[in-house]
């Protein structure tokens, strides 16, 4: 028994050896609750993602519902020229074109925060370095050979990778050669407010969800106590 | 004095059709035995999430469109435009993990109290049937969101027929009825998670009930409570179903329903484990996923596949360790059912047992490297180990004596008074009162001065008592 057990443990130890490595992921700070930020993040994500991204499950009106802005302030400062406020996030490139140029078609963002989460998407756009030999005049350190080319380079300036040595093992460090119009800070900021949109867009119901939570809870704790106490009356002569 | 209109349109209805006496038998006059403890709640909860799947079921088919065109979009329209899709979605996806949670520690609760045996063997295999229905139902189900774990879940799932020599590669054509996972494959899927398989565990889970109701229930005791009866030919150790059971069961289900909409309205991914990530990608018959992992209920059965070198060797293993299951009764060869009286030697395989499917469902999840391929070889070999060696571990098992009677089950009450009573001895024990040496205020207080610190040793013995009360507990 008791080298069975060892045996056990030894196993179960090893677990640690079993889970993989990868690059470690920036953590991006998600606040739905913080209208602002999502306001500037669907801005950001009309003027930059949606020339090519659509984000077909997603309604203007729907957005502008959720995050309390008026029908008309949306058409004009968020909404691209032309669009209604029924219309859903529809990318005005086609696919026979997506296709020749970028050799794939680019993916429907709406649900892109639920498959690769928050911290991956944040850690991506941030990810970009210039490799003079590839398709597209850049890489990515999370997304190898991606054929996204940098959407947001003018913002963020020109990154280049650099193998760095530790005791630790090595790693691939990005250095900023040539700034962007945005300071560090402020690109951070711009990345973290797109990031906050697409982790709406991929489940807008979310704050809605959590706030019927509390009292759909609190309903079940009181019945739970009331049921306990009827259990208990009925209960009173079982020995 | 006269009876009403209603009354007679009631008794009209009553001298035609049995109701009261289906009442009768089966909840006011059905006799329980009264020591049912936390385990005996699985059973009236599987009831209720199978009602909640159906109910939550017919809403969705009402938006769903079984298309592979249409269906991936069809889940996100209910999901956003239709009014309360989000809940009734989430509902029915965190319900079908619930339904597994509920399945699996209601079967562990029947192997833990010896359930399945003399009389109620047939009940076990009912059970089974029901818990293979089950499987069928969930594996389908989960092709119809047409994501891409949907899509390449059921591609491998589908293509381990064609291991099955000479007829393989016909019978999951036929399955498929294309060449690849495609809109013929989504139709018949949708057709039978609907309405073939439901129809087939509805009637199982009516049968599971009547074997049950005609032999009654076993306890945590595993004593026959029909064996002493009283002079009226109640049993002594029995209380009629209604109204005992029911307002316990209420208590359950309130338990029950805090977890479950904690799940739906606080994490209803619950980390990639109840939806999983990539399948809010849409299914895509050109790109395989790096990794391809089924939903965790089924990560047990498909470490066992993937545990074996050989496809077609992989897949009897597969269906092996669902089907020894169904042997239970039979290898049990011990006269002693609950777990309370029978010898070590169970309680211990029983433990490498839970461990065992632990281990292998975690391992299912992960992707395949050497280390994790050993390991789920070793905990396969225990899994069948548990069940065919049964028969000659159980044979001469050091059993106690089986009690006449059913012992009464302490209330949360009772229990929370015998801890509060030795709650001040174990802070006694694991504390000690030392001096406060530092000068604190003014000197002639000095001496009086006594603060709570932990006590190593008192800790030390605490925790070897737990041990060896835990190891006592295995023989």
């Amino acid at each position: 028994m008791k080298n069975l057990t060892a045996l056990l443990l030894l196993l179960t130890l090893s677990f640690g050896v079993v889970a993989s490595e990868g690059i470690e992921l920036k953590e991006a700070n998600i606040d739905l609750s913080d209208s602002d930020s999502l306001q500037r993040g669907a801005q950001h994500f009309v003027t930059y993602c949606l020339g090519c991204h659509s984000a077909k499950h997603m309604r203007y009106l729907r957005i502008a519902l959720d995050l309390g802005v008026d029908q008309k302030k949306m058409l004009k400062e968020i909404a691209p020229e032309g669009a209604s406020i029924y219309d859903q996030l529809h990318s005005a490139m086609n696919k026979h074109d997506a296709e020749k140029w970028f050799g794939t078609q680019p993916p429907d963002l709406s649900l892109i925060a639920r498959s690769r989460g928050a911290d991956w998407l944040y850690t991506y756009l941030k990810s970009y370095y210039i490799e003079p030999g590839s398709p597209t005049g850049v890489n990515n350190l999370v997304f190898e050979d991606t054929a996204m080319p940098n959407p947001l380079w003018q913002l963020q300036g020109e990154q280049h990778a650099e193998p760095r040595k530790t005791i630790w093992g090595e790693y691939t460090k990005l250095v900023l050669e040539e700034p962007g119009t945005l300071s560090e800070r402020e690109f951070d900021r711009f990345v973290n407010d797109l990031v906050n949109f697409l982790v709406y867009v991929g489940e807008p119901v979310q704050l809605e969800r959590e706030r019927i939570g509390k009292y759909v809870i609190f309903f079940l704790l009181m019945f739970t106590v009331i049921a306990y106490m009827l259990k208990k009356e009925y209960w009173k002569d079982v020995h | 004095m006269k009876p009403t209109r209603l009354t007679e349109c009631g008794n009209w209805i009553l001298d035609r059709f049995p109701v009261t006496k289906f009442w009768n038998d089966h909840m006011a006059h059905y006799y329980a035995p009264k020591n049912f403890n936390f385990w005996y709640f699985f059973g009236s909860l599987a009831l209720l999430v199978l009602v909640n799947q159906i109910l939550t079921g017919i809403l969705l088919t009402m938006n769903y469109k079984p298309d592979a065109k249409l269906a991936f979009d069809s889940v996100e329209y209910i999901m956003r435009d239709v009014p309360w899709g989000w809940l009734v979605r989430y509902m029915h996806s965190t319900g079908s993990s619930a339904f597994f949670i509920v399945i699996y520690l209601h079967m562990f609760r029947g192997i833990m109290y010896g359930s399945f045996k003399h009389p109620r063997e047939l009940i076990w295999i009912f059970g089974m049937l029901i818990f293979l229905a089950l499987m069928a139902e969930a594996f389908m189900g989960y092709l119809l969101p047409w994501g891409q774990m949907s899509y390449w879940g059921a591609q491998v799932i589908i293509s381990l027929f064609s291991a099955i020599p000479v007829i393989g590669d016909d019978l999951s054509l036929w399955i498929r009825g294309d060449y690849v996972i495609a809109d013929a494959t989504l139709n018949r899927f949708f057709a039978f998670h609907v309405i073939a398989v439901p129809l087939v565990l509805i009637m199982l889970v009516f049968m599971h009930l009547v074997a049950l109701h005609e032999v009654g229930s076993n306890n945590p005791d595993g004593v026959e409570i029909k064996e002493s009866k009283d002079p009226w030919g109640h049993p002594v150790d029995g209380i009629p179903f209604h109204p005992y059971y029911t307002v316990k069961d209420i208590v359950g289900v309130g338990v029950f329903l805090l977890f479950f909409a904690t799940v739906i309205f606080y994490m209803p991914e619950v980390g990639g484990y109840f939806l999983e990530h990539a399948n809010f990608i849409p299914a895509d018959p050109m790109k395989t996923p790096e990794h391809i992992a089924p939903v965790w209920y089924f990560t047990p059965f498909y470490s066992i596949l993937r545990a074996i070198p050989d496809k077609f060797a992989g897949v009897i293993a597969m269906g092996s360790s669902i089907f020894v299951l169904f042997l239970l009764p039979w290898l049990d060869r011990c006269n002693v059912k609950s777990i309370r009286y029978r010898g070590g030697i169970f309680k211990k395989a029983l433990l490498l047992f839970v461990v065992s499917f632990v281990v292998l469902g975690y391992l299912g999840t992960q992707p395949v490297t050497p280390v994790a391929t050993i390991m789920a070889r070793i905990f396969t070999a225990i899994y069948f180990g548990f069940f065919l060696l049964m028969p000659i571990y159980t044979r001469w098992e050091k059993t106690k004596p089986v009690p006449k009677s059913v012992t009464p089950v302490p209330s949360i009450e009772e229990h929370l008074h015998s801890l509060e009573e030795q709650l001040p001895a174990l802070i006694e024990e694991i504390t000690e009162l030392k001096p406060v040496t530092a000068e604190i205020g003014h000197p002639a207080f000095k001496s009086s001065f006594f603060s709570r610190r932990p006590n190593p040793e008192g800790m030390y013995n605490v925790i070897s008592r737990l041990a060896k009360k835990a190891k006592g507990s295995l023989d």
